[in-house]
């Protein structure tokens, strides 16, 4: 497809317009089956393998409810803020698709599980966004459908395509919030922010992974404009399946140019799916339905309501785990560090690493210090993330064991961290094969001291002098004929010790 | 014993019979096989015979006896099994030719607890496409006819299984009622069928009309056969959300003490008037002096609400239907038509579900996606919702004042097939009675209580209790059975013609 | 109530996804409208101050335990299907979104 959209500038769309968001996240619950049946949702398993009459939607089955995914469903509600329903029915959303056996989806239409939530989200300056949830229901995901025939998997130009129902009937929480009004330049940023802490409290839960590459958590992105100073809302267009925390952010700043340029030249904005694209950063328009949807809405009659008790949400409220936000600024607090400096940790995803070193045993300053420098370096080299490098919290708190024992020096320190990441073994190993020993042997140092004072008579002088600071020259001298191996302090000690000055 | 004499057996004799070893499951399952075989063509009962899965069935049940084992309840007893029940490895059509040709993966839990209680399955019964229709005629696959009449409708949508009783080609039948599809077509064959309480009989694997209103029962000769078998389908099922978590009420023993004295018995004053048979009133009326003669006190009860029930329940079921038979699209299983390279999924999907369903089917999906659609939902299902919660509210009420309700079983006797075929209207009349107990979840039976004079045709009495008090049903029932056996000196029908 | 035109009755068919002909359209047209014209007297309730009932009984928090049971083999799964290909569902073509 060729046809060129027309854009205005960022800067030009947000000096006549407000944008306004709606964000739709649904996020696959990390339950061992299913939401109506037993089937297992293990990953990767081959195609089919994983049905059964219900999820199937075979001719006489019917569902059950999964009582994890429930509890799961509160946790969820609760940790957002919401107030969780005494009373409440699964509906049937009814419409035709292939990966969706039943064609109806079984969810919830006008009472959902937990609604007027809100979730505090800070941006990347410190500042904080309170984002409204209007409500967080549960459902079922759908099959996959691969497409054969046409260009690299796409549905258009397929000659047919072949179902997977593996996926069929895994448990989704669907959160979305109310518009989200004020945030005007920074929408794009909110978006981001919103999903990301989103992502983190879902995790932190332990109701899911929540690996938006692996499509456990997918986020529409809604967006309409209104002229600055007005208080109705514009149509919005609704931008499906938006599957990175980056992408979100395009999505929302690619909408916000187009529907500015659509609306400045006088045009109107036609309420439609569109699609992201990761290459172009743009989206286009989805199939345009010829008659509007109606989804036919009833309460689903094979379910009957879920009544959460009061003792039931409030042991679930008890049991939750510190909040990501609340845990961040504890943390900061107690770290000593500013807010950009936290702000930098959780950017590069280092957070949970760092306080797994300290769990492992470092410092807290040594364990921000290595993963944020060394190791941030080495990630960003190789283009991977931190948590994907092959080292270990245990293994970077060991390595910090070893520099605060004076075992390690920091130039070695970093040679056993790059023996680590080579896949040369543990801290330890690496010491040992590389033989990376601060030297404590003292008649060896004498004998290298020595030997700089004499190769450096000049320098000697003017520490004899009283130019304590020249020291550096010989001490560098010293580590280089000790291919850095020896204790710089000491080293250093050795030195004015042999010219007979005291440093202090 | 002769091949005569075994299929007239009643399930309980057959089953102390092979008990006793006075005769073997198989002697009495190739007995009632000649039978299918000697009239099944004249009457079509079923959709398939099971022939090699019964015998099997019936030889594991003798050889079982034979270790010594203890026998199921009912071992060796032959049942006629509606198809609209999964059975794995054995063709379930429901009547209908979307599903043509499908052999489930798996036993519906009803499928399951006959193996399990060594009941020998002969096969699988004709029915009302999906279940929807009162005269059986809907079947994708003809007509059956009512033994007592072969012209005739044997009821429906479980005609099949009312008609395989009727002529002997089985003591015992499962059944499904959503608004009268097991009591009606036992009202016109002169047999017997239970709707339990919703929720007494597991619907897993019970091919979905109308979810709220589905509920499997058991079809005989006898109400005492009706309550062995009722005990055996019956229970808690995990698998289906809806199912009573509670002990099955005392059937049997209501069944084997049959009894009305000094209980109270309601009559709705709304149960009848114009669309009823004169002799069906008649035998009605009668029905109503024997239960005071044997003791009950008589009621009068006023029930509003009954009289929009229909209406309530031509918006419920088709508005459940339209969303159940959803998954009927040619992709996943049974029928696909238009697949022929130039066709979308979503044009094989609307052109198999045009193929592959019939008109009443068609009619009734158009009703309810129309009665579920954005505008119509409040003033259709949602005041049908609201009929059911007042249906509820009148049977509460009446139930403060009695033990049972009773009523005629339908308005009318068997009526010729063809006679309603293109008149939707008058053919939902048909359940008339049934209804109000579908809506509002209590039991209710129908047994025979004669002939209608002007037709000679078999007039059902319906008993209807209140949620859960099944054995009530069985209690009343046994105790007018055995009045009216002893009146008429045998039972009605044997006033049937023979085959 | 309006009277079901031939349009809606149309319209009702996509949603349904039957594809009727011409003739049954008109058929249906009639008898969709003499059913509801029947069955709307259920509307002389809808503002009275009545609870809906979906369920004839009243249970609530019908639950199973997150406990993996088995599923079907593949080739149980796929015995129904018209057409598979690579152990999968094979249908034509699909129009709907990407
Ligand atoms: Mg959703
Ligand atoms: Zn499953």
């Amino acid at each position: 497809m060729t046809t060129t959209t027309d854009l205005v500038s960022y800067e030009d769309a947000l000096a006549s317009y407000d944008p306004v968001m709606g964000l739709e996240v649904h996020v696959e619950l990390g339950t061992k089956t299913k939401m109506f049946c037993g089937c297992s949702t293990a990953l990767g398993a081959d195609p089919n393998t994983q049905t059964c009459p219900v999820c199937l939607g075979l001719p006489g089955a019917l569902p059950v409810v999964n009582a994890t995914g429930v509890e799961s469903a509160i946790r969820i509600g609760l940790a957002l803020n919401c107030e969780i329903a005494e009373w409440c029915r699964f509906a049937r959303k009814n419409y035709f698709y292939p990966d969706m056996p039943k064609n109806f989806q079984t969810s919830q239409y006008d009472e959902p599980i937990a609604f007027n939530g809100y979730l505090d989200v800070q941006l990347e300056d410190g500042e904080v966004f309170r984002v409204e949830i209007e409500r967080a229901h549960m459902e079922e995901d759908t099959g996959k459908s691969t497409h054969v025939g046409g260009a690299t998997g796409r549905i258009h130009g397929a000659s047919h395509s072949l179902l997977d129902y593996n996926r069929a009937g895994i448990p989704l929480i669907e959160i979305v919030t109310k518009p989200i009004t004020g945030a005007g330049e920074r929408a794009p940023e909110v978006a981001k922010a919103y999903v990301r802490e989103l992502r983190e409290l879902i995790r932190a839960l332990g109701v899911s992974e929540a690996r938006m590459e692996m499509g456990q958590m997918r986020c529409d992105v809604n967006l309409s404009l209104m002229p600055k100073g007005a208080d109705k809302f514009g149509t919005r267009s609704e931008t499906k399946n938006v599957n990175s925390l980056r992408s979100v952010e395009r999505a929302a700043r690619y909408e916000i140019q187009r529907h500015a340029a659509v609306l400045s030249s006088g045009g109107t904005i036609v309420q439609e799916t569109r699609h992201f694209h990761e290459d172009t950063g743009s989206t286009t328009s989805g199939r345009v339905k010829e008659e509007a949807e109606d989804y036919r809405y009833f309460p689903e009659p094979d379910l009957v309501p879920v009544a959460p008790s009061r003792e039931w949400v409030e042991e679930i409220r008890a049991a939750l785990p510190e909040l990501p936000l609340v845990r961040r600024n504890r943390l900061r607090e107690e770290w000593g560090i500013s807010g950009t400096d936290m702000q930098a940790i959780l950017n590069a995803g280092a957070l949970d690493l760092i306080v797994a070193t300290i769990e492992a045993g470092a410092d807290a300053a040594s364990a921000r210090k290595w993963w944020m420098g060394e190791l941030a370096r080495s990630a960003n080299e190789s283009g991977k993330a931190l948590d994907e490098l092959a080292i270990t919290p245990a293994q970077v708190a060991r390595v910090t064991e070893l520099v605060a024992s004076g075992d390690l020096n920091d130039k070695l320190a970093r040679q056993v961290i790059e023996g680590v990441l080579a896949g040369e073994g543990t801290p330890d190993d690496v010491v040992e094969k590389r033989g990376l020993k601060v030297v404590s042997d003292e008649g060896a140092l004498t004998a290298a001291v020595d030997e700089a004072i004499a190769a450096n008579p000049g320098v000697a002088e003017k520490i004899r002098g009283g130019k304590v600071a020249a020291a550096g020259a010989l001490v560098g001298a010293v580590m280089k004929a000790t291919r850095g191996q020896a204790d710089a302090a000491r080293v250093k000690e050795l030195i004015l010790q042999k010219l007979g000055v005291s440093e202090g | 014993m002769t091949d005569n004499t075994i299929i007239k057996l009643t399930a309980a004799q057959i089953a102390e019979k092979i008990a006793s070893g006075e005769l073997t499951a198989v002697e009495v399952t190739e007995a009632h096989l000649a039978r299918i075989e000697a009239v099944d063509e004249k009457v079509h009962a079923f959709l398939h015979v099971d022939r090699e899965g019964a015998l099997a069935q019936a030889r594991a049940v003798d050889e079982k006896r034979e270790r010594g084992e203890k026998l199921g309840p009912l071992a060796g007893v032959p049942l006629a099994l509606k198809d609209i029940f999964t059975t794995e490895g054995v063709p379930t059509t429901v009547g209908s030719k979307i599903l043509e040709g499908w052999i489930p993966p798996y036993d519906a839990t009803v499928t399951r607890k006959l193996k399990a209680a060594d009941v020998v399955i002969l096969g699988k019964t004709n029915m009302d496409e999906f279940a929807m229709g009162s005269s059986t005629e809907n079947s994708a696959f003809g007509p059956t006819g009512n033994p007592w009449d072969l012209t005739r409708i044997p009821g429906g949508s479980g005609g099949g299984s009312s008609a395989a009783l009727a002529a002997y080609e089985a003591p015992l039948a499962i059944g499904t009622d959503t608004g009268g599809s097991i009591r009606q077509p036992a009202a016109v064959t002169g047999t017997v069928g239970v709707k339990p309480t919703y929720g007494a009989v597991s619907r897993y694997g019970m091919v979905a009309f109308s979810s709220s209103l589905d509920q499997g029962g058991p079809c005989a000769r006898t109400v005492l056969d009706a309550a062995l078998l009722h005990e055996v389908i019956a229970g808690h099922d995990p698998m289906d959300s809806t199912s009573i978590d509670a002990p099955v009420p005392a059937v049997v023993e209501a069944a084997r003490n049959g009894s009305v004295a000094g209980m109270r018995v309601g009559v709705v004053k709304q149960f009848r008037g114009e669309g009823y048979q004169a002799g069906v009133i008649q035998r009605f009326d009668e029905s109503v002096a024997l239960l005071k003669e044997l003791g009950a006190e008589i009621v009068e009860l006023d029930c509003p609400s009954f009289d929009l029930a229909l209406s309530a329940y031509y918006l419920i079921a088709p508005s459940e239907c339209s969303s159940n038979l959803a998954r009927f699209d040619g992709l996943r299983y049974g029928l696909r038509t238009g697949d022929d390279g130039t066709h979308s999924a979503e044009e094989v999907t609307s052109l198999t579900r045009e193929a592959g369903f019939g008109p009443e089917v068609k009619r009734r999906i158009m009703l309810g996606t129309y009665a579920l659609s954005s505008g119509y939902y409040d003033a259709y299902y949602g005041s049908a919702q609201k009929v059911r919660t007042l249906i509820k509210q009148d049977f509460d009420k009446a139930f403060e004042q009695v033990d049972v309700i009773v009523s005629p079983t339908t308005p009318t006797t068997a009526f010729p097939i063809g006679e309603r075929a293109d008149d939707p209207m008058a053919m939902y009349l048909a359940d008339l009675c049934t209804i109000p107990t579908n809506l509002a979840g209590n039991a209710a039976m129908s047994l025979p209580c004669g002939l209608a004079p002007e037709d000679n045709l078999p007039v059902g009495l319906q008993i209807i209790a209140p949620v859960m008090k099944d054995e009530r049903l069985y209690k009343v029932g046994a105790a007018v059975e055995a009045a009216f056996v002893e009146k008429w000196g045998h039972p009605l029908l044997e006033e049937a013609p023979s085959l | 109530m309006p009277g079901i035109t031939r349009e809606e009755v149309a319209h009702l068919a996509r949603l349904a996804r039957l594809e009727l002909k011409p003739e049954e359209l008109d058929h249906f047209a009639g008898q969709l409208d003499d059913i509801i014209g029947a069955v709307a007297r259920v509307s002389e309730v809808a503002d009275q101050d009545v609870p809906p009932t979906s369920h004839p009984l009243p249970l609530t928090n019908v639950m199973r335990p997150d406990e993996v049971r088995p599923s079907l083999t593949p080739e149980q799964a796929l015995s129904g299907a018209p057409a598979q290909e690579q152990q999968r569902f094979k249908v034509p073509q699909i129009l709907g979104e990407e």
